[in-house]
């Protein structure tokens, strides 16, 4: 019998009633008496050196308050990265300056050089318009592999368009060299991992208020982590002291990866809001958000396996070129190397990995994380490349991967990539997932759908991944300039209700629920008394925010801790109210009682206790039943899975069709089976996306040609099948308190190499030898393919 | 992107070589040209209104004529900025092959846009400047070949009206 209650239930989304009533307050949706514009104007061309600007005629439009350059910032710091890289050859990664506004040479199409604020959105862009700019165009930086030959430089500072050369595990090199060199099989595939643009529903947004009578900023913007944001806005960019910036993420509408990062219109509508004296809004077009929101993937692979007769795995080495973009983003050295090259083990027990990745500058949009950030990446060449060697092999995919599996006595698992994984069963999420998605009715499948003039195609996937992005002394070691920890509030109020405060944002995870239903579960309350409060720097604890696949694992490991202290805490004001000792008070159902007795006080009279304590002893019990926890774990989660997919291709036009998809997850203990689910759909519909639909493409001038939706092709509900989803294989984590893994990416993670695998497998038995297809598998590509096989 | 094509003008070598350094003629045929002024040696100022695909604008633009050898070729460029819009250049290289009465007009265009246009409009920019290149030459032939049936008019994308082969009989009054 499923609870309806607590831990482990499903109860509806409690944020989505204000979400589908159109009630949810957004950045945008909130006015400000006084309220400005900011309007931004950005470079149409991808390269080039700004000989000069002229804002005269623009600052004497009506409605105009304010326009800013580059050169207004000149004196203020970088927006950095995150991540220290450092290459090969012991050199650290170059850190070119991104500055607020472009000044002296723009970078890349959307580039923004200046910004007007005005009165309304029409005066702004109508100044914005006006302001003349003399930019000398270079040729434009795009392919990654050609921007590293010649003297074209994005930066020219640098000297190079080489970021870092990045080799893990370095030490490895020889020997993986070797083995690839003597192995009796080697699977080699080159292969393209397209990039994407995010495309959250709601683009990004800020606006800026200041007050000059205490010299205090408040920002309201569209941000994942708002104490992350704060902290580089203070500390790095505009150097606006910590406890004088309050920074609100209110409701967000989607992110993807996409609003963790600082962007420059944050700091410039914070320097215009002092400046004009008004709060300063800018609200970014959907153009705005195709041209300079981070873009995610991105990376071009070659990758080999080296296998011995019986197809045993004995090593993969991998070379790869990531395109960073025009600007480090906050997190575009991490994504495709510590959250890339550390899963290049995949779930097996290959002895020797080695993975080298040359992170290039090119003049185009920043790349950063984007849903499942490197991992995908990681899961996409692995598997793609051991599906290629299960047919030269003659190899069963499924009896491939299975032979190579970690298995369960294995645990922990110290894997060839250097990460530990604690805890899975990938032997088990196969059976499963063979079960579910009634893998044995393929063939007579297949022959229906031959007989209706269709090629059908099974692929098959095995991932892991390593999510709840955290700790913090690991993180720290492999470069990272922030700690991962979480945090959370929870504060007992006087009339028995909770307000809980966390790290943690949600911008669609579904916090407001399962957070509740955790604390619920442990204090035997009703979870509808319990809020969760998020997103504000002034009212919640300095956690790290949302990514990574971390709220639960590591805030919500935080909120555990901290709900722990309100029942020690209780317990000691239970015991001094029933006259007993703390030892003997048990809590159960929401009642403190003396263990043995039928004497109990309610958890509501305890609350209302502790803040009127007329009676406390007060060397022993402090007033008030509020508590703090900063949490930070052992170890990353590694959730995993199985997915499998069927796909019907049409001979004529190339055009594949989506069957069935089943995806069996461990994701250790599961809170909300129904949140969980709906994490899977969307990760899936994003991966579909990745493999069938969506491709950012840049010409060689370093135009976007893909920067609205008539271009770029987004998955809609006629390109995904109905999904079977299935987390009853879980494993628990076993270094958080949940025992939770992290399910937020792992669709994302999972489907394109399924997909792909499927399109492979369909081709292959219509007798064509097509080995590997680029992502997007659009109709076209899937077409020439097969004409050309 | 790039096209090439010749168009076989009705009018002598000496008489085309003329017209396309006449800027009454290049405001004609430029489709959707407002305002043309200057002069072969200085270039010319354009102001072109044109529509691609959801974008409209109106581009001001510099044109040059280079590589001058006459009367048998010579480069045009230009580039147009259309505020909000992008921009659009690019450029012909024009070959005059005499052939009897007649001209073979050889021409080799290249274009590129930029901004707003290749964002919105670049499934459509190859077409399009396909398409501008085929007017602009078409009235080209019309504006200085023989008229083909007499009485037959063009309307220009500013609406004005004119007879074909207008330029042809201006000069040879």
């Amino acid at each position: 019998m499923p609870k309806d209650t607590g831990i482990g239930a499903s109860p509806l989304r409690r944020e989505d009633v204000r979400f589908l009533k159109g009630a949810g307050e957004y950045t945008d949706d909130i006015k400000t008496y006084g309220e400005t514009v900011a309007v931004f104007a950005r470079s149409t061309v991808a390269n080039g050196i700004i000989k000069s600007i002229d804002t005269s005629v623009a600052e004497g439009m009506p409605g105009v308050l304010a326009v800013f350059t580059g050169a207004d910032f000149v004196e203020v710091g970088g927006n950095p990265a995150g991540w220290l890289i450092n290459s090969r050859d012991g050199e650290p990664m170059k850190e070119p300056k991104r500055p607020v506004l472009a000044h002296g040479k723009v970078r890349h199409v959307g580039d923004a050089y200046a910004a007007v604020i005005a009165e309304t959105d029409r005066q702004a862009r109508d100044a914005a318009e006006a302001i003349e700019i003399d930019i000398e165009e270079l040729p434009a930086i795009i392919d990654v592999k050609e921007a590293l030959k010649g003297d074209n430089f994005v930066h020219d500072e640098i000297g190079t368009n080489q970021c870092f050369d990045w080799g893990w595990i370095e030490d490895n090199r020889a020997a993986t060299d070797e083995a690839i060199k003597n192995a009796h099989h080697v699977t080699t595939l080159e292969l393209v991992n397209n990039r994407l643009i995010p495309n959250a529903m709601e683009p990004r947004c800020s606006m800026a208020s200041y007050k000059a009578s205490g010299d205090e900023y408040v920002l309201h913007t569209t941000s994942q982590n708002p104490h992350l944001t704060r902290l580089l806005i203070s500390a790095f960019v505009m150097g606006i002291p910590e406890n004088k910036l309050t920074v609100i993420a209110p409701d967000v509408g989607g992110g993807f990866g996409s609003k963790i990062y600082h962007y420059g219109e944050e700091a410039l509508v914070l320097a215009a809001a002092k400046r004009v004296g008004r709060p300063v809004k800018w609200t970014s077009d959907r153009t705005e958000a195709f041209l300079t929101d981070a873009h995610g993937r991105d990376h071009v692979t070659k990758i080999e396996l080296a296998t011995d007769a019986e197809g045993n795995f004995q090593a993969f080495r991998t070379e790869t070129y990531a395109n960073v973009g025009a600007y480090l983003s906050n997190f575009a050295t991490a994504t495709p190397t510590f959250l890339h090259g550390t899963l290049m083990a995949g779930n097996y027990t290959v002895p020797l990995v080695y993975v080298n990745v040359k992170a290039v500058f090119t003049n185009t949009a920043p790349v950063d994380a984007y849903r499942g950030a490197g991992r995908p990446e990681a899961s996409y060449s692995l598997e793609r490349v051991i599906d290629k060697c299960a047919r030269e092999l003659g190899m069963d995919p499924i009896a491939l991967r299975r032979k190579n599996f970690i298995k369960p006595e294995q645990y922990p698992f110290a894997s060839a990539a250097g990460l530990e994984y604690d805890s899975g069963n990938y032997d088990a999420l196969m059976d499963k997932m063979e079960e579910v998605a009634d893998v044995k009715g393929f063939a007579a499948r297949r022959a229906q759908s031959e007989a209706n003039g269709m090629l059908r195609g099974f692929g098959v996937n095995a991932y892991v991944e390593a999510c709840g992005i955290a700790p913090s002394n690991l993180v720290g070691v492999l470069g990272s300039r922030v700690g991962l920890y979480d945090a959370a509030t929870v504060r007992v109020n006087a009339t028995g209700n909770l307000s809980v405060m966390v790290g943690a944002h949600s911008h669609g995870q579904g916090h407001e629920t399962v957070f509740p239903q955790v604390v619920a579960e442990m204090l035997g309350i009703d979870a509808a008394s319990i809020d969760i409060v998020h997103g504000d720097t002034s009212k919640i604890p300095f956690g790290m925010g949302t990514y990574g696949s971390r709220s639960l694992a590591v805030c919500g490991s935080a909120v555990v801790r901290a709900t722990e202290k309100i029942i020690n805490k209780a317990k000691k004001i239970a015991a001094h109210m029933l006259e007993a000792a703390e030892g003997d008070i048990e809590l159960k159902d929401g009642q403190f009682s003396v263990a043995g007795t039928d004497k109990s006080v309610s958890f509501g009279e305890v609350a209302l206790k502790a803040y009127i304590p007329h009676d406390f002893p007060l060397e022993d019990i402090e007033p008030g039943l509020e508590e703090t926890a900063f949490y930070d774990p052992a170890n990353f989660t590694f959730p995993s899975g199985a997915y499998c997919c069927e796909v019907e291709v049409d001979p004529d036009t190339g055009k594949v069709r989506v069957d069935r998809f089943a995806a069996v997850d461990d994701f250790g203990n599961v809170i909300n089976p129904m949140v969980v689910t709906g994490q899977v759909h969307g990760g899936l519909g994003q991966g579909i996306g990745q493999a069938l639909l969506e491709a950012a493409r840049y010409n060689s001038d370093g135009q976007l040609e893909s920067a609205s939706y008539m271009d770029y092709a987004m998955p809609r509900a006629d390109d995904l099948p109905f999904y079977t989803v299935d987390h009853s294989q879980g494993t628990p984590c076993t270094h958080n308190p949940l025992g939770v893994k992290g399910c937020g990416e792992a669709g994302a993670i999972g489907s394109p190499p399924t997909i792909v695998n499927a399109v492979i497998d369909a081709l292959q038995s219509s007798g064509k030898n097509v080995t590997h297809i680029d992502m997007p598998l659009t109709p076209h590509r899937v077409w020439s393919a097969m004409k050309n096989a | 992107m790039n096209l090439s094509d010749s168009k076989t003008i009705n009018a002598d070598r000496a008489t085309v070589w003329a017209a396309l350094l006449n800027p009454d003629v290049l405001k004609a045929c430029v489709p959707g040209c407002q305002d043309m002024t200057g002069s072969p040696e200085d270039g010319f100022e354009a102001v072109v209104v044109q529509k691609v695909g959801p974008v409209k604008a109106t581009f001001k633009g510099a044109v040059t004529l280079s590589d001058i050898n006459e009367p048998e070729s010579l480069t045009i460029t230009g580039e147009g900025k259309g505020g909000a819009a992008g921009f659009a250049k690019g450029g012909a290289d024009v070959r005059l092959e005499a052939d009897g009465d007649q001209t073979i007009l050889h021409y080799e265009v290249e274009a590129k846009v930029g901004g707003k246009l290749a964002q919105l409009g670049s499934r459509i920019i190859d077409g399009f400047a396909k398409k501008m290149a085929d007017q602009f030459f078409q009235n080209f032939q019309d504006a200085v070949g023989e008229p083909t049936t007499e009485g037959e008019t063009i309307t220009t994308e500013i609406g004005e009206e004119k007879k074909k082969g207008w330029f042809k009989r201006l000069v040879s009054n």
